[in-house]
């Protein structure tokens, strides 16, 4: 990036989140500890630096160079980290990360964000949403109303996601608004989700959506029924997406299986394809207790706490200025 | 002209699309947080003034449109057109309501404004990105409330409303921006 013309400098030095927005993160931070002091989950931290990358094909991570030539992508989620301590028997743990996605700026996007990511062996996904109720309640937030994922789609667009085709995705999506063709099944999914189907969260301050198509299984246990579904969960406040959960998958031959999956999508998509995360599998084929685990995104919780719909407004110095 | 990319798609970049020149209005990058990103976008016919919504992949281009942006600063308005002149020329151009569309309710004066020319007519109106403006009106405030959230609505010296948080007070200067109607900050 080229250097700022000097008249930016002048008047982007200042923050812009202001003393009161300082104030409400500090006290965020604070409640959270608190809570996750209270019921005995630890904080941890594990490196922002790490030898491998994600390999879902829609986050891209940055790459940084050391002088010696040591490469290292900066870490799109503490995920995969946290599992290895949870293989080696941690117990419940937590830990407030920066995390970095190349590619992501909007209202609701900044290329690093906070993020808060815990994890509780033993639980299913609904003693994870009682926690999550729990946390929300701390904040003053009201309890979560819970949707099943087929049915919010059924709803919104009269078509069953588990069993519908590619044909019928893309007549749906161009129906809704979308500009062109050529994406798979699963991004088209995406853009329904994202277009139609959420807007029927708007009058549910807090929602949780769960059991996604497999396709969007992403980390989590596939649950086998008919249809089969991901153990997925998303939480969204005021119908902004603020967290994603999984039962996580804990099966070292089905993860190796879907990072495959993923190099070969990255392949497809002409997206670099980065090193498997052999530390991740090898401590999923040591044991990874069954365990549910949670992401949420602090600076979208900040942005609803202070009522405001730009993630700046939370930020001391986004990007741009940073 | 140049291709632009989505995430070149800035407030106020004039791009054709089916064949006529286009302000981009909003452009909110959508992206949930293991899927697909698109950019949802708000354009406005530059002809028409109609508001168009397309969404699309991002990383999709769209061929830049041959308009003349010029920064001007606003004069006046006499109640049917809003009066500007180029700093550079003294030459004066008058804006009608369909140019000035949301400009108006955030101009008391003597602010800088971009105007895009169009075979030489104001055919749109941009506001300064944020502007610096006073409450004339809003419900009193709950003091030192700021752990939790919660807004209000306030009356701004131009007529504009914007909601606030709670602990902001009637008569207190606070910074906008235009391009969301949202409220920043207090101004220093």
């Amino acid at each position: 990036m080229s250097s700022l013309p000097e008249t930016d400098i002048a008047s982007d030095w200042p923050p812009v989140a202001g003393r009161d927005m300082l104030e409400l993160r500090a006290g965020l931070l604070a409640a959270i500890r608190g809570f996750m002091a209270e019921r005995g989950v630890l904080e941890v931290e594990t490196p922002l630096l790490s030898a491998t990358a994600v390999s879902d094909p829609a986050l891209e991570s940055f790459m940084v160079q050391g002088n010696d030539g040591m490469k290292f992508y900066l870490q799109a989620s503490p995920e995969f980290a946290m599992k290895r301590l949870l293989a080696t028997g941690s117990g419940p743990i937590y830990q407030i990360a920066k995390v970095f996605r190349d590619d992501e700026r909007g209202r609701r996007h900044h290329p690093e964000f906070s993020m808060l990511e815990w994890y509780r062996p033993g639980f299913e996904v609904d003693d994870m949403l009682e926690e999550v109720d729990a946390l929300l309640q701390q904040l003053k937030l009201p309890a979560t109303v819970r949707f099943d994922y087929a049915d919010l789609f059924r709803q919104a667009l009269g078509t069953d996601p588990h069993t519908a085709d590619h044909h019928t995705l893309q007549k749906l999506a161009t129906a809704n608004g979308l500009a062109g063709d050529g994406l798979s099944s699963a991004q088209l999914l995406d853009y329904l989700f994202s277009e139609a189907v959420i807007a029927q969260l708007q009058n549910h301050p807090c929602a949780v959506v769960k059991d996604f198509p497999v396709q969007q299984a992403a980390l989590a246990h596939i649950r086998p029924g008919q249809p089969p579904v991901a153990e997925r969960f998303e939480l969204f406040v005021d119908g902004v997406e603020i967290g994603n959960g999984f039962q996580e998958l804990t099966d070292a031959a089905e993860q190796r299986r879907r990072f495959l999956a993923d190099q070969a999508e990255r392949r497809r998509r002409g997206l670099p394809v980065r090193p498997l995360d052999e530390h991740l599998l090898a401590a999923l084929a040591a044991g990874l207790p069954d365990c549910c685990g949670i992401a949420l995104g602090l600076d979208r919780l900040l942005m609803i706490l202070a009522g405001v719909s730009h993630i700046d407004s939370v930020l001391a110095f986004p990007c741009e200025r940073a | 002209m140049a291709n632009y990319s989505t995430n070149e798609f800035k407030s106020g970049l004039k791009v054709m699309l089916d064949g006529d020149p286009c302000t981009i209005v909003e452009n909110e990058f959508v992206k949930p947080g293991k899927g697909q990103a698109f950019n949802r976008v708000k354009l406005r016919n530059l002809i028409t003034g109609r508001i168009l919504e397309k969404t699309f992949k991002s990383g999709d281009t769209l061929e830049g449109a041959d308009v003349l942006d010029l920064e001007m600063q606003y004069l006046y308005s006499d109640g049917e057109m809003w009066h500007f002149m180029d700093p550079n020329t003294f030459e004066q151009h008058a804006a009608d309501e369909k140019a000035m569309a949301d400009a108006a309710k955030w101009l008391k004066g003597e602010e800088t404004c971009t105007v895009t020319l169009y075979n030489g007519r104001p055919l749109n109106v941009m506001p300064p990105n944020t502007v610096t403006l006073q409450i004339t009106q809003t419900d009193p405030g709950v003091r030192g409330d700021t752990a939790t959230g919660g807004t209000k609505p306030a009356t701004l010296e131009t007529g504009a409303v914007v909601k606030v948080p709670l602990f902001i007070e009637e008569g207190e200067v606070i910074k906008v921006d235009t391009r969301s109607g949202e409220y920043l900050s207090r101004a220093k």
